[in-house]
């Protein structure tokens, strides 16, 4: 109830909403922080504009310049006005090629994050709140799940989602299903932590003890202030993801052709790098540009969300 | 209130120990029934095998017992340290993960000792020359080493070293392939052996820079360091004695993942520079359907990342006496 919640915050500081006139909140702070962060702020810049070109460059012929698949006669060019980054072995435009990389790798660190997302949000809250023995036995195959072999693990259930006609899902979902089903264990960890020691903080007894439902003390009070460290791991996350599926796709083991990942675009440069170094120097450039701009990013949240562990 | 037991750590110890046993049989069911529902299986061929023929392969190896009843044969199989044949080649598959098993293990200890030692090394110089030249180097290795993926490395390093200058040698592992020959140095290929370590070592020695530098300023801030300095202390030994052991704690938090992320590097690594290690042999398992094989360098793999969780856990009491044992 309204009335009651209100209470609750003028007496105890809520630490996500302080709705105090003259305070700022947890989230005007941290943005605030995180606008004071050069690196995170340059790694923002970068993200945005990289997503940007890579997502309008379809419409927009004059980006885009050449179909990622047309062939032609020009092959294994270097940069050239024509050919920003370059031809590959068959005359493929490596600019048009880049992008379309860039975007399938962003699809597949994106998405593997909201697989990881909605299962260690629910494997996490399950533990938290499902009492002792749920608590157990998630934790335990939760740790059971982090000591699997996690490429092994990817790789066998590519394979599995590979071999079947699965309506409605392309390759690259399939490969974000099977890259997302190992790697939730990080933010089940940390939401059934975080819960548990919500639980304890005056905020949260205030509220229960002011009646307020358990459905709304998760919702209102709990999740949004497990959501900081969530959003940290999750930018974390992303790098993460689109590194083990580019050195999967360089394994020969990624998203089936003709799509080609980041990845991909690197295995095939590197069987014809001794013609072309271009062909690997840019797919490889972008990689590292997408990786380093995430960290960067993941590095100033922390820090803003959490002004305990700056450093 | 309850009496603590009269060894904690030992009992920790020993409940750490035994724990391993669940998790081993656990994924060991998931990777037996996952295996199994991936299509096809090992004789499946492009070619049509005449069907006795096919009969007569799956009953030499037992895989037209029903599903459950190979899985019990295996558990128990496994309990007595068997862990079956591998269809290609007729080897056991215990012969084959202690062949390859050695080499892998050989990349993955090198690689864990440089990247711990030029990690921790770096992340102290960094700290101590806080906001000077020498931390701006090291703050920008840590960076640029964590944003370039090991295969892209292991790419551009052959071009250069192997193919372009012609300084080493590319294809195969330099190390002793018996565990008899470890002493002998004419077993050693030193030529082979550097680009495989230093691309699996660059990314977790900047992810330990990273980690080590924010540590040690951390103690380096704290009123223990002046008081050690305070009382005339030589810098030497502020930092040695006090410093290190303090900052090690945030540094041992992460050796657990860079033990798995050794061994998922490893499959890289070795498929990049053709070694015939275990994450090379357990990639063509899955490809071959190789079941035997397939088990047996997962349970292989997982046991070696339970172990090093082990390890770093234990060794937190070491370094750490404030933690308790529940």
């Amino acid at each position: 109830m309204a009335s009651q919640d209100s209470v609750a915050r003028t007496l105890f500081v809520d630490q996500h909403d302080n709705a105090m006139a003259g305070h700022r909140g947890l989230w005007s702070d941290a943005w605030r922080r995180l606008l004071q962060n050069k690196l995170a702020m340059l790694g923002l810049v970068v993200l945005v504009v990289v997503i940007s070109v890579a997502s309008i460059a379809t419409r927009v012929s004059t980006v885009e310049r050449h179909d990622a698949h047309e062939i032609s006669t020009a092959k294994q060019l270097g940069p050239t006005p024509g050919y920003w980054f370059g031809t590959d072995q068959l005359g493929r435009d490596n600019w048009s090629r880049t992008l379309e990389g860039v975007r399938i790798s962003l699809q597949i660190g994106l998405g593997t994050q909201l697989v990881v997302l909605t299962l260690g949000l629910f494997f996490g809250v399950l533990a938290a709140f499902g009492g002792k023995l749920t608590d157990n036995l998630v934790m335990r195959f939760t740790d059971i799940m982090f000591s699997f072999p996690d490429l092994l693990f990817v790789i066998l259930l590519r394979e599995i989602l590979f071999g079947r006609d699965i309506p409605f899902l392309n390759g690259t979902m399939l490969m974000i299903l099977a890259i997302g089903t190992i790697a939730w264990t990080t933010i089940a960890r940390l939401v059934r932590g975080q819960m548990l020691s919500l639980g304890e903080r005056d905020f949260v007894m205030a509220a229960r003890a002011l009646g307020a439902s358990r459905f709304r003390i998760v919702t209102a009070h709990m999740l949004p202030n497990t959501l900081g460290p969530v959003i940290v791991a999750v930018t974390f996350g992303i790098p993460t993801a689109i590194f083990a599926e580019a050195a999967l796709s360089f394994l020969g083991l990624g998203i089936p052709a003709p799509a080609a990942s980041l990845g991909t675009l690197v295995a095939d440069g590197n069987r014809f790098v001794q013609v072309n170094v271009w062909n690997v120097v840019f797919p490889a450039g972008a990689i590292a540009v997408l990786m380093l701009s995430f960290t960067f990013l993941g590095d100033g949240l922390r820090d803003a969300l959490d002004p305990r562990t700056r450093g | 209130m309850p009496r603590p037991p009269p060894h904690p750590m030992l009992a920790y110890t020993l409940r750490r120990v035994l724990w391993i046993i669940p998790v081993l049989w656990v994924i060991a069911t998931l990777t037996f029934f996952l295996m199994q529902a991936v299509p096809g299986g090992p004789f499946t061929q492009e070619k049509e095998r005449p069907p006795a023929l096919e009969r007569a392969l799956q009953a030499k190896y037992g895989l037209d017992d029903p599903l459950w009843e190979q899985y019990g044969h295996y558990l128990v199989n496994l309990t007595q340290g068997d862990l079956g044949i591998s269809f290609t080649g007729d080897r056991p598959v215990s012969q084959i993960v202690r062949q390859s098993g050695f080499i892998s293990a050989q990349i993955a200890f090198l690689s864990f000792i440089v990247a711990i030692v030029a990690g921790m090394g770096l992340g102290t110089i960094s700290a101590l020359n806080h906001n000077k030249l020498l931390d701006y180097v090291g703050v920008l290795f840590a960076t640029v080493g964590a944003s370039i993926p090991n295969f892209v490395l292991a790419a551009f390093l052959s071009i250069i070293f192997g193919v372009q200058l012609g300084w080493v040698k590319l294809l195969g592992w330099g190390g002793p392939a018996e565990v008899a020959d470890i002493f002998s140095p004419s077993a050693y290929d030193v030529s082979k052996m550097i680009l495989p370590v230093v691309s699996l070592t660059v990314l977790p020695a900047a992810y330990i820079a990273r980690v080590t530098r924010a540590s040690v300023l951390e103690v380096l801030s704290q009123d223990y360091i002046r008081t050690a300095r305070a009382k005339g202390l030589r810098e030497f030994w502020v930092v040695m004695r006090h410093t290190m052991r303090n900052a090690m704690i945030p540094v041992l938090t992460v050796m657990g993942p860079i033990a798995a992320f050794l061994v998922s590097g490893s499959f890289i690594i070795e498929s990049t520079f053709g070694i015939p290690g275990l994450g090379r042999e357990s990639i063509t398992a899955v490809q071959r359907r190789d079941y035997g094989l397939i088990m047996g360098t997962t349970l292989f793999f997982a046991l070696v990342v339970a172990v090093a969780n082990l390890i770093v856990d234990l060794l937190y009491a070491v370094v750490d006496p404030r933690i308790r044992y529940r």
